[in-house]
């Protein structure tokens, strides 16, 4: 996805003269292009990040548009405060890009799993969080940015993305996107879990139950009419993103259930563990912290029962 | 200018019943040079403006009384200081037109002036763009990645200026955490580095009217926490402290003149 996230960048740059892009001196392979094509909108800002959020910052008060890059552990936490008093505070439309959200960096261990990034983006009214699910989406979600006039935090995949089928690049701002029909069970996911709900729902089908998937990259702080309508269809919803469980795509169809009385039984699958001494590869993580296509329809066929 | 500056922080914030008073007048000398003497069109909403960054935003009420005697706020808007429903807050609200940037949370302003003057060089503006910090702002590790981004990108329209006046919330600077050699720190980080008065206007315009060379510029400006009221110099409380009816009176008597 970021290798997408780069590329659109440069159709986009090509053609606004706002565009810059800054880089907390990461994406090795990635953002050399950019920097070749548009060298003097191209800024290493080295390994400083709370800098490079205020630079950003103030080149945004200049009329420019900065995407800024780093591994999505250091973009959301380590400047988040220069992204609240930054920003979100006098509204300027910096792009904070997370690159390698949940496990992505698997072996990378725990400094660079992204578990909380959602939630704590999340919470900022004044922030769009986006968390597309593949390349294709990646694309549309970055164009959509073009004329936003506030922040957005983007998550995206550090590159070994699958396209999920069915989504053919659909983005639009408080959408989910359907990707699988089916009744009585959704299958709701963020990111590239999307294909962990597209496996889990084969495992049902298998069962002789049709359930659907739908892929929502744009978590709110409230949930939106159009999610609400979705979630209204179905008797037993699983949502599953890779972030702890508190503060993202679980709390968001949560809170709507909740809030709109929704009759329907739902389960969140996320992780629920702190940092532990678990280290493997993203599927093995995946795996570990129940992120699978077991758990998925496991949830699936106990909200059914209890919901009898 | 500065005389009549003092004057209004000190009766605005006894009127307020808000702090900070110390720093404010601190920093008096050095933003009336700024806002009356140096800056083009400072305040102003033109394009040309050179920018303004309040680091050490707690000492807002010296840039509205600067702003006040260059009539860019009214006596009645600068007299909402800290009122219910006012934009006029103990540190600056870029809200509030002539404000650039909304600081508080000190270490971040320096960051901001270096994306303003990176900005306005790629865009081919003459603007330049002038930071105030405080000597224990730059206890804050951002200020140093803000040290080394203006220099490695050779930012020759930021200017920089930090209020020495060794005194922080809770003591004096050497004893809490001692920034130590700041002009050597500067200078190492590659800014090209004066030290003045702080409170010797014509020193203060020297160095600010400095032509700008081929990198940033620090200024280090040597302050008395409180100048001007006999009663407050140099001390630690008046970071926090609110003036009472009789000391308000003994600080404007000191400060003399009509307050116009």
């Amino acid at each position: 996805m970021r290798g997408a996230l780069v590329s659109t960048l440069m159709e986009m740059a090509g053609e606004d003269d706002r565009i810059m892009f800054l880089t907390g001196d990461l994406g090795w392979s990635v953002v050399e292009k950019f920097a070749r094509k548009f060298p003097k909108r191209f800024i290493n800002a080295g390994v400083a990040e709370a800098n490079m959020v205020g630079v950003a910052t103030g080149l945004a008060m200049d009329g420019f548009v900065p995407f800024v890059y780093s591994i999505a552990t250091f973009a959301s936490m380590r400047a988040y405060e220069q992204i609240r008093n930054g920003p979100i505070l006098h509204r300027l439309p910096v792009r904070i890009c997370g690159v390698g959200g949940g496990f992505s960096y698997a072996h990378a261990g725990p400094t660079h799993h992204a578990l909380e990034d959602l939630a704590i983006a999340r919470v900022q009214p004044g922030l769009t969080v986006i968390v597309p699910a593949d390349p294709a989406q990646t694309r549309s979600a970055v164009l959509a940015t073009r004329d936003m006039p506030g922040p957005v935090y983007l998550r995206v995949g550090k590159g070994g993305n699958p396209g999920v089928p069915g989504l053919n690049g659909r983005f639009a701002l408080g959408r989910p996107e359907v990707v699988t029909e089916g009744k009585e069970i959704l299958f709701l996911a963020a990111g590239g879990a999307a294909h962990i709900a597209l496996e889990g729902a084969r495992l049902l089908e298998r069962e002789g139950r049709a359930p659907a998937v739908a892929v929502l990259a744009h978590l709110a702080a409230e949930e939106s009419p159009e999610l609400i309508a979705l979630l209204s269809k179905f008797r037993a919803i699983v949502t599953v993103e890779e972030a702890f469980t508190a503060g993202g795509l679980g709390s968001l169809a949560a809170s709507a259930v909740a809030r709109r009385g929704l009759a329907c039984r739902l389960a969140t699958l996320g992780v629920r563990e702190s940092f532990g001494a678990a280290f493997g590869s993203e599927a093995w993580l995946r795996k570990h912290h129940g992120l699978d296509a077991e758990s998925l329809a496991k949830a699936a066929r106990r909200l059914l029962e209890s919901s009898r | 200018m500065a005389a009549r500056m003092r004057r209004w922080i000190v009766e605005q914030s006894f009127a307020s019943g808000v702090g900070h008073i110390g720093s404010a007048l601190s920093v008096a000398d050095i933003i009336a040079v700024l806002w009356g003497a140096v800056m083009r069109e400072p305040g102003t909403s033109r394009p040309g403006r050179d920018r303004f960054v309040l680091a050490k935003g707690h000492a807002v009420l010296a840039q509205y009384a600067a702003m006040r005697a260059l009539g860019l706020l009214d006596a009645a808007a600068f007299s909402s200081f800290c009122r219910d429903g006012s934009p006029l807050n103990v540190h600056p609200e870029h809200v509030v037109p002539g404000v650039d940037a909304s600081t508080g949370s000190l270490g971040q302003g320096l960051s901001i002036g270096c994306g303003l003057a990176h900005g306005l060089r790629l865009k081919g503006s003459p603007s330049r763009v002038f930071v105030l910090m405080s000597d224990a702002e730059c206890n804050e590790g951002q200020v140093w990645e803000a040290a080394q981004f203006a220099a490695h990108h050779k930012l020759s329209g930021l200017v920089g200026a930090v209020d020495v006046n060794g005194t922080q919330a809770l003591g004096k600077t050497r004893d809490v955490l001692d920034p130590g050699p700041l002009a050597a720190k500067w200078k190492a980080f590659g800014w090209d580095t004066g030290e003045v008065d702080g409170h010797d206007i014509s020193a203060l315009l020297r160095a600010f009217r400095a032509k700008p060379g081929k990198r940033p510029r620090m200024v280090l400006a040597r302050t008395v926490m409180g100048k001007g009221v006999g009663f407050m110099e140099g001390k630690v409380e008046w970071h926090y402290r609110n003036l009472t009816p009789e000391l308000a009176a003994k600080a404007l008597k000191e400060l003399g003149g009509g307050g116009k």
